[in-house]
């Protein structure tokens, strides 16, 4: 990853955006030299770098409607080592036309030139999506550097039946949380409420968002400022290290046999989880079928209505590209029409990022939840108040930070580590940035 | 061992010769242990469902090896058997072609004094030191240059050279080439070529045949290069595929049972060259054919 970012040259995301829309407008004179990839006549071919399973059948859908237009879904795996790949790919010239790019790595990729500002192609798409999503992809610019396709609010999941077996309330407020898992712990010793995990920063970035934490900020001359250690994360690391150290949160990483099995087992009575978490359960916990229940995530202040979001992906289209229009076409159409929305539900399991995608009777009642018909009303309510998320141009270098430094802080189980933590986490990406070449500062 | 202590017993030096025995024995047996279970712990979860996967205690066997091989099959259409057939031509071609330029390169290194022959060997000893994981992006970025990458050939093309398979055969060469034997030939009007192909490679083949088999576990349990090279992921081989399916993204989980099943299946061809392969290795012993 690193060896990559080190060689960015353009220093600031108005500078990176400006020339973006010069090369894409030079790609669309077509100055290409390798001929094979599209350039002759007859359909043009598309390729869609994507991980999410069942895609190439939503593309499917696509090939038979639109036979001028072919696109080939190609599947690689997610997270930090794909962005690895855009950016080789793109220093070869082979970047895909099309590619599924979560929120928090679209800065990443824009400052290194893989995708395209595609604002001219792109209409009245705007219309189709909560505002908050949609600031997502234009990253507070003029621009737009992609169509939004999932979005993850966060939401509570907790056991019904054993909460009412011990007496528990669900909390409606983080004060609210504590005291439950206090009094989860008292009924059942050898159970937690949930754990912290350190395995997963996306969680603790939603969590943070939701307190109003804004990590990284870009004013209008391209200053960067690195705000993770702010009032508002900190809050966050503090309540979560103070359960730890109380005893009363499990300090174990998600996604783990032990965590599943935890679940399954009923030794973990909830989960801090995003709206995706049904078809996580599903395999995860296969015996508690029907056992589960969604409520909003607590509050910081009672009455308050906020959520933040772990996970989500948007499509965007690489600066390589030689058919920009046509690849701009088929990203509109795969996140807002509803024949692909609905496909997107059915066949990938995403809960789409468009408005309409969230109601109506694609959503149905998720299977594993049968005792809570109106999941995905709630859902769509809950989606609504999700904070925008404020990303910048190494996400990863601080979610490795957190998984190194959360890691053994949540090892530790001392409040002051989750602190120290914290402004490690901070540092790290501060000076990264430094070095990277942007102008930035500190909050 | 059981034939040893016994040999031992009856000769009267038990303490002893226990002693000596049972040590290493015991290590070994430890080390096999070491080697083995994670195979075995494989080969249980491949026979467990997605339930019981996580939930049922690790070495004890499940009920779904079945539902999990046909739900491999199905995955995507079969694109499972697509990655095998191309991890089998990659490690096949590319061991083959490897061992093919090792042979080559080794035995002129090996027994030929010319101008330049020890800088070479040297520069190929400093190759040896250089991991190829270092080399997987320079090689993408040339690759592309020529119009290469996400084709085959970016995958055959760096694993033909092998410093260390050169190096080898480099070693084996000297030691089990005869000069004599060469000159005789040479004496009777046998061409270089002849020489080469007729005497040396013959006599090199277990030498040539550990170069295969290294190289050809290497490219088949090679992540990064093709990570790097391919795109196209009907063209990437088995290490590449159950990679997509571990990694869906945030919300999906991954699919342990089909990439444990995967992992089982994958390495039964290792398994299985090994065994046909074995055998040359025995050639070690008989061959040489001049006494020295």
């Amino acid at each position: 990853m690193s060896i990559h970012s080190r060689q960015i040259s353009r220093r600031t995301m108005l500078a990176g955006a400006a020339a973006l829309g010069l090369t894409s407008t030079l790609a669309a004179c077509g100055g290409s030299d390798d001929g094979d990839s599209g350039e002759s006549s007859g359909p043009v071919k598309l390729t869609y770098w994507s991980w999410a399973p069942n895609m190439e059948k939503v593309a499917a859908i696509w090939n038979k409607k639109n036979p001028d237009i072919t696109v080939t879904v190609s599947k690689q795996g997610s997270g930090a080592e794909t962005l690895t790949k855009l950016i080789t790919a793109k220093k070869a010239g082979n970047a895909p036309d099309l590619m599924q790019a979560e929120y928090q790595s679209l800065p990443t990729l824009v400052s290194n030139d893989v995708l395209a500002d595609i604002s001219k192609y792109i209409g009245d798409a705007k219309s189709d999506f909560a505002e908050g999503l949609w600031d997502m992809v234009t990253l507070g610019t003029d621009a737009v550097y992609g169509v939004p396709q999932d979005s993850g609010p966060l939401m509570f999941y907790y056991r019904e039946d054993l909460f009412k077996k011990h007496g528990l309330s669900v909390p409606k407020t983080w004060t609210e949380f504590a005291e439950t898992a206090r009094a989860a712990k008292k009924a059942v010793p050898d159970a937690f409420l949930t754990t912290f995990s350190a395995n997963d920063p996306g969680l603790f970035a939603g969590l943070s968002q939701q307190a109003g934490a804004k990590w990284w900020t870009v004013d209008g001359s391209g200053k960067w400022t690195v705000g993770i250690d702010d009032a508002a994360t900190k809050q966050v690391a503090d309540f979560w290290g103070g359960l730890v150290q109380e005893g009363v949160i499990d300090n174990q990483p998600m996604y783990t046999p032990a965590w599943n099995n935890a679940l399954n087992k009923g030794t973990h009575l909830a989960w801090v989880s995003a709206v995706w978490a049904p078809g996580v359960l599903v395999s995860s916990a296969p015996d508690t079928e029907g056992k589960w229940r969604m409520a909003p995530l607590p509050q910081w202040k009672s009455g308050d209505n906020v959520t933040g979001s772990w996970g989500g992906s948007s499509t965007g289209v690489s600066t390589d590209t030689k058919h920009a229009e046509a690849a701009v076409k088929f990203a509109r159409w795969i996140n807002t029409d509803p024949e692909a929305l609905a496909a997107l539900v059915k066949e990938v399991g995403i809960y789409p990022a468009a408005t309409k995608g969230q109601s109506g009777d694609v959503l149905t009642t998720p299977a594993f939840f049968p005792n809570q018909k109106d999941f995905y009303d709630t859902a769509a309510e809950i989606a609504a108040t999700t904070a925008t998320a404020a990303w910048g141009p190494n996400v990863q270098t601080a979610y490795t930070s957190f998984n190194d430094d959360f890691g053994s802080a949540a090892k530790s189980k001392k409040e002051s580590q989750f602190a120290s933590a914290l402004a490690t986490m901070q540092k790290k990406t501060f000076e990264d940035m430094k070095k990277q070449g942007f102008e930035v500062t500190e909050a | 061992m059981t034939a040893l202590t016994l040999t031992a017993d009856a000769t009267g030096k038990t303490a002893k010769a226990r002693r000596t025995a049972w040590v290493p024995t015991l290590v070994l047996l430890l080390g096999t242990l070491y080697c083995l279970i994670p195979i075995a712990w494989v080969v249980i979860a491949a026979t467990k469902d997605r339930s019981e996967l996580f939930s049922t205690f690790s070495f004890a066997p499940g009920t779904g090896f079945f539902d999990n091989l046909s739900e491999l099959n199905a995955y995507r259409d079969g694109i499972y058997w697509q990655w095998m057939a191309n991890s089998v031509f990659y490690a096949g071609l590319g061991a083959l072609l490897s061992a093919a330029v090792s042979a080559a390169g080794g035995y002129a290194l090996g027994r030929f004094a010319f101008r330049g022959r020890e800088f070479i060997f040297k520069l190929m000893l400093a190759g040896v030191l250089v991991p190829s994981i270092v080399l997987a992006i320079p090689q993408y970025l040339l690759l592309s240059k020529m119009g290469l990458a996400d084709s085959y050939w970016s995958m055959l093309l760096p694993s033909i050279l092998s410093p260390y398979g050169v190096y080898l055969v480099r070693i084996y060469a000297a030691a089990s080439v005869p000069t004599e034997l060469m000159e005789a030939a040479r004496m009777d009007g046998a061409s270089e070529w002849r020489i080469f192909s007729r005497i040396a490679v013959p006599m090199m083949m277990p030498g040539l045949i550990t170069v295969f088999l290294f190289q050809f576990v290497a490219i088949w349990n090679n992540f990064l290069l093709p990570y790097v090279m391919l795109a196209d992921d009907t063209k990437f081989p088995i290490t590449l595929g159950l990679y997509t399916l571990l990694a869906q993204g945030a919300s999906q989980p991954a699919l342990y049972t089909l990439v444990i099943t995967g992992c089982l299946l994958a390495i039964l061809p290792l398994i299985g060259l090994f065994l046909v392969i074995q055998r040359f290795w025995s050639l070690d012993l008989l061959s040489g054919s001049i006494k020295s």
